[in-house]
């Protein structure tokens, strides 16, 4: 026990109150956490435990991505969700080292769509997976890859 | 090197699109150089997108996604002339952001 220590819990308990009180600007403090399992998951049935479990198939999810892409370093991805209550949105890679490219928070008057660009190693599905009313739902396309782009 | 970005919002209707292109080496760490010495990994892991004290997106990245990163999205209630922030931090702790009148 020492003064310093007191100092830290005095300060943890005025947080607390002022954020229960909606004083704290809860804007200001990041609500989307990095799932760090998920990205550390080296195989797509892993990255969607660290997820939350295995998404449920749903035709309510668009994702556009290029039949071949000739580069696999820069290949564009677009999802867009139909299911209403769209909280995020992720994109992962059947065959990465690391499945999971990442995540996107759908704050509510955000559309559930997102385009971004992503690296594959080689020929395989991407999954755009969403999660909507708190559940996890996905869908799965085919990319070709001419030339691999995620180890150089 | 790092910290350089291109946005573009623009109100259509009530949605304003947003299209942003950061200057990142989103390295994987599984490269190695010309004399096979591994390249370290340093990707952009954190993206937010705000409007005054509202966050209309946020990212959490991995290495997967390109060098260079382009993110396009879509958010209504914002006004033209409204100012958009976008803001980055990587792995390495480094950090950029840029912000831009909605037009």
């Amino acid at each position: 026990m020492n003064f310093r220590r007191r100092v830290v819990l005095k300060a943890g308990g005025a947080l607390g109150v002022l954020t229960a009180a909606g004083a704290w600007p809860v804007q200001a403090i990041a609500k989307f956490a990095r799932p760090v399992a998920a990205f550390k998951a080296e195989a797509p049935d892993a990255t969607f435990e660290a997820l939350g479990g295995k998404p449920q198939e749903s035709d309510q999810i668009e994702l556009e991505s290029p039949d071949i892409a000739e580069n696999g370093a820069v290949v564009p991805v677009s999802v867009m969700s139909k299911l209403p209550n769209t909280e995020q949105i992720w994109i992962v890679v059947e065959k990465n080292p690391n499945p999971l490219a990442g995540g996107f928070l759908i704050p509510e008057g955000t559309a559930p769509f997102v385009q971004t660009r992503i690296k594959m190693a080689e020929t395989c599905d991407i999954y755009g997976v969403v999660k909507a009313d708190g559940k996890l739902y996905m869908t799965a396309k085919e990319t070709k890859v001419t030339l691999g782009g995620c180890g150089g | 090197m790092a910290g350089r970005m291109r946005i573009r919002a623009q109100k259509k209707g009530d949605s304003t699109e947003v299209k942003v292109l950061m200057q990142h080496p989103m390295e994987t760490g599984l490269r190695k150089d010309d004399e096979g010495n591994p390249i370290p990994s340093h990707f952009i892991t954190h993206v937010s997108a705000t409007v005054g004290d509202r966050t209309v997106m946020e990212c959490q990245w991995g290495a997967a996604v390109s060098q260079n990163p382009f993110l396009s999205f879509r958010f209504n209630g914002a006004k033209k002339g409204d100012e958009l922030k976008i803001a980055w931090t990587d792995n390495k702790g480094e950090s950029a952001e840029t912000t831009k009148s909605i037009r």
